[in-house]
């Protein structure tokens, strides 16, 4: 794992369970370990990417990270700071710092709002600047992610789902924040626009030095965007590499399966997709020893039994899989 | 050899503030037998509406179908009867919807449901509606089909309820089954696993497929003939391989180029700048034209129409030359 000197974000073993009622005759109440002991380090101006398929816990991990749910336990260290020792007070003053952008950009934008409302509201909590200021901040904005000015009085239904989330990424951008969390950001958007967002968010990252922390399904999206890619499977980390190292040479037969499922749009790439057999296991009764050897085509019988340790295999590729330790 | 089904002509309007507005227009084309006809485009660009429009799937009261003919194994079935269009639904055309949660009843066990499309069509007893059903769960891959057949949609994970629905689309052998975004629910490894079985299934029944998605990757793999509709209207047509080597039109070529890859570096996506005119903004013109960049005054203010190149079929000025005549099809 890198350890540089200007890392940003590390995350130590981090937990998060959630519990549910106890029934009657039930010994123990029922939990569900969305993310169970992942560590990782983002470094500044890094796109660190989490990829995963739905219900592995990748979205409960972005929203632990920037303590929108509280860890179980283990540590989340922003700039050497550990985040959950953080006064309520001292919190939202890192807020500003610390943005997100959802993914669907018809929830989550107020619908009685206009555009300008919108995207000054960060500006109207957390600085105090005149109006005109904040007007004068709303229009740059806005010019840069490349809504023209005269939008500024209209309502987010007058707007089609790419420039919605420009609306999103506006916002998030006017307080100048450091880190981004993006959680499944383009998934809601056709071909076309979808390709529009992703550039903006690679041009933005350029001008203004940030750090994305990116969730997405979609490994395609994930490849063009990111720098380093953790998998995610069943609330655990099973892999994390370089983009480069983990597309050419991936470890983990769940990312192999995985990157083997995409279908490609060439007809000369022949396709020979590593099938995997079943469904993912239901949370609530998650398999013992290694979580995908109900359906991984190596298993033997030390993976029943138990969980594989993360393993750097070669620089800054590591594995969690009995193969390689 | 006859299509298994021509449409020709197809314009489909829809009643919105008491106007009518055409939705789809001037749709043509055709399922050889046995073939896999992908159709593809953007949201809104009327992909699923030219297939609902074909069974008739759409709200009577808000819609309004015309076509010169939709001719299905020869008979015409945009002339036939409510009654009459009922009994080639499900029997000789088959349907497989994306959403399997929304498209299953949620308070009847799936074997009743699947047991349904055996005693519509078929006099048979309710036992033996049980016996095909439980073969048919068998037959997409279903694990222990007895017990899965007492249980109910929400029992079934995502990929096991998509299942049930091609089962229930096969369940009385058609010719044709319409596709409609049969994997976008679903996770990628399940993806996988459900295009292989539709692949598997054809391979054995020989029925035809007409496919409808946004994904590119999928219809590269699955398709055998491509339809590109834009805004409402068939802007190309050519075999998966034509398309997909040597787009034609512009918004083909900007569409495949925006797509990032898993198997490539890119720096920077190819982008199609502006966004899709909505159905009462449509220009007279082409209706690409406000964000192609090959556009003349010729495209803004005269639709071009489908010119003929062999097989291929193309809908922009800039083909009008090349040897082809205006389609007749």
């Amino acid at each position: 794992m890198k350890t540089d000197n200007n890392t940003l974000l590390e995350v130590k073993h981090a937990k998060k369970f959630f519990y549910g009622n106890k029934k009657l005759l039930q010994k123990e109440r029922s939990v569900v370990k969305a993310v169970n002991d992942v560590s990782f380090s983002i470094a500044e101006g890094e796109t660190f990417g989490i990829v995963g398929e739905s219900g592995c816990g990748k979205s409960t991990l972005g929203r632990t990270i920037i303590q929108l749910l509280k860890p179980t336990e283990g540590e989340i260290l922003y700039k050497g700071t550990d985040l959950s020792t953080l006064s309520g007070e001292e919190m939202r003053k890192l807020r500003k710092k610390i943005q997100i952008i959802f993914q669907d950009p018809y929830a989550s934008l107020n619908p009685r709002m206009t555009v300008r409302e919108l995207i000054q509201a960060p500006l109207d909590v957390f600085s105090d600047l005149s109006a005109q200021e904040k007007l004068d901040k709303v229009k740059s904005i806005m010019e840069k992610v490349g809504l023209r000015e005269e939008y500024m009085g209209k309502y987010p239904h007058e707007f089609s789902g790419g420039q919605r989330q420009r609306i999103v990424i506006a916002r998030a951008l006017i307080l100048e924040p450091e880190f981004i969390f993006c959680d499944e950001p383009v998934s809601a958007l056709d071909v076309s626009v979808r390709a529009q967002v992703l550039n903006l968010m690679k041009d933005l990252q350029k001008e203004f030095g940030l750090t994305y922390l990116f969730i997405s399904h979609d490994l395609s999206v994930v490849r063009f965007l990111c720098d380093r890619i953790a998998v995610m499977y069943l609330g655990r980390i099973v892999e994390i590499a370089d983009k480069e190292e983990l597309y050419d040479n991936a470890k983990h037969p769940y990312t192999e399966a995985l990157l083997s499922a995409i279908p490609v749009p060439d007809v000369d790439v022949k396709r020979t997709p590593v099938l995997l057999e079943g469904d993912i296991p239901s949370p609530y009764n998650p398999p013992s020893g290694c979580l995908f050897h109900t359906r991984c085509r190596y298993a033997k019988e030390c993976c029943k039994t138990q969980v594989p340790q993360m393993t750097e295999i070669s620089k800054d590729h590591m594995v969690a899989c009995h193969r390689y330790t | 050899m006859e299509p298994l089904l021509q449409v020709k002509n197809l314009k489909t309007c829809f009643k919105i503030n008491k106007k009518w507005v055409p939705a789809v227009e001037e749709v043509s084309f055709h399922v050889a037998q046995g073939e896999t006809l992908g159709i593809v485009g953007e949201s809104g660009c009327g992909k699923s509406v030219t297939s609902m429009s074909i069974l008739r799937l759409l709200p009577k009261a808000t819609t309004q179908i015309e076509a010169d003919s939709i001719l299905f194994q020869g008979k015409d079935i945009s002339r036939l009867t409510d009654r009459e269009i009922t009994e080639v639904r499900g029997k000789e055309i088959g349907m497989i919807f994306q959403d399997s949660m929304t498209s299953l009843n949620p308070v009847k066990t799936v074997g009743k449901q699947l047991d349904e499309a055996f005693l519509i069509h078929q006099m048979c007893s309710s036992q033996q509606a049980k016996e095909e059903s439980i073969g048919m769960l068998k037959k997409v891959g279903i694990p222990s089909p007895e017990k899965r057949y007492g249980e109910y949609p929400h029992q079934l994970s995502g990929g096991m309820r998509q299942r049930v629905m091609i089962a229930m689309a096969l369940a009385q052998s058609p010719s044709l089954i319409i596709a409609d975004e049969p994997t976008t629910a679903l996770d990628v490894t399940i993806q996988a696993q459900i295009m292989e079985l539709l692949k598997e299934m054809k391979e054995k029944t020989g029925v035809s497929i007409m496919l409808i998605t946004h994904d590119m990757g999928v219809v590269a793999d699955m398709a055998d003939k491509i339809m590109v509709m834009y805004a409402g209207m068939v802007i190309e047509y050519g075999t998966t391989r034509e398309i997909f080597k040597s787009p034609w039109h512009p918004y083909t070529q900007g569409l495949l180029a925006s797509i990032p890859r898993k198997d490539r570096d890119i720096d920077r996506l190819h982008t199609i700048e502006g966004t899709v005119p909505t159905l009462s903004t449509m220009p007279p013109g082409c209706r690409f034209c406000d964000r192609c960049e090959h556009a003349t005054d010729r495209c803004r203010k005269e639709r071009p129409k489908m010119y003929v190149h062999g097989d291929r079929r193309i809908g922009c000025f800039l083909y009008e030359e090349k040897g082809g005549g205006s389609d007749e099809n």
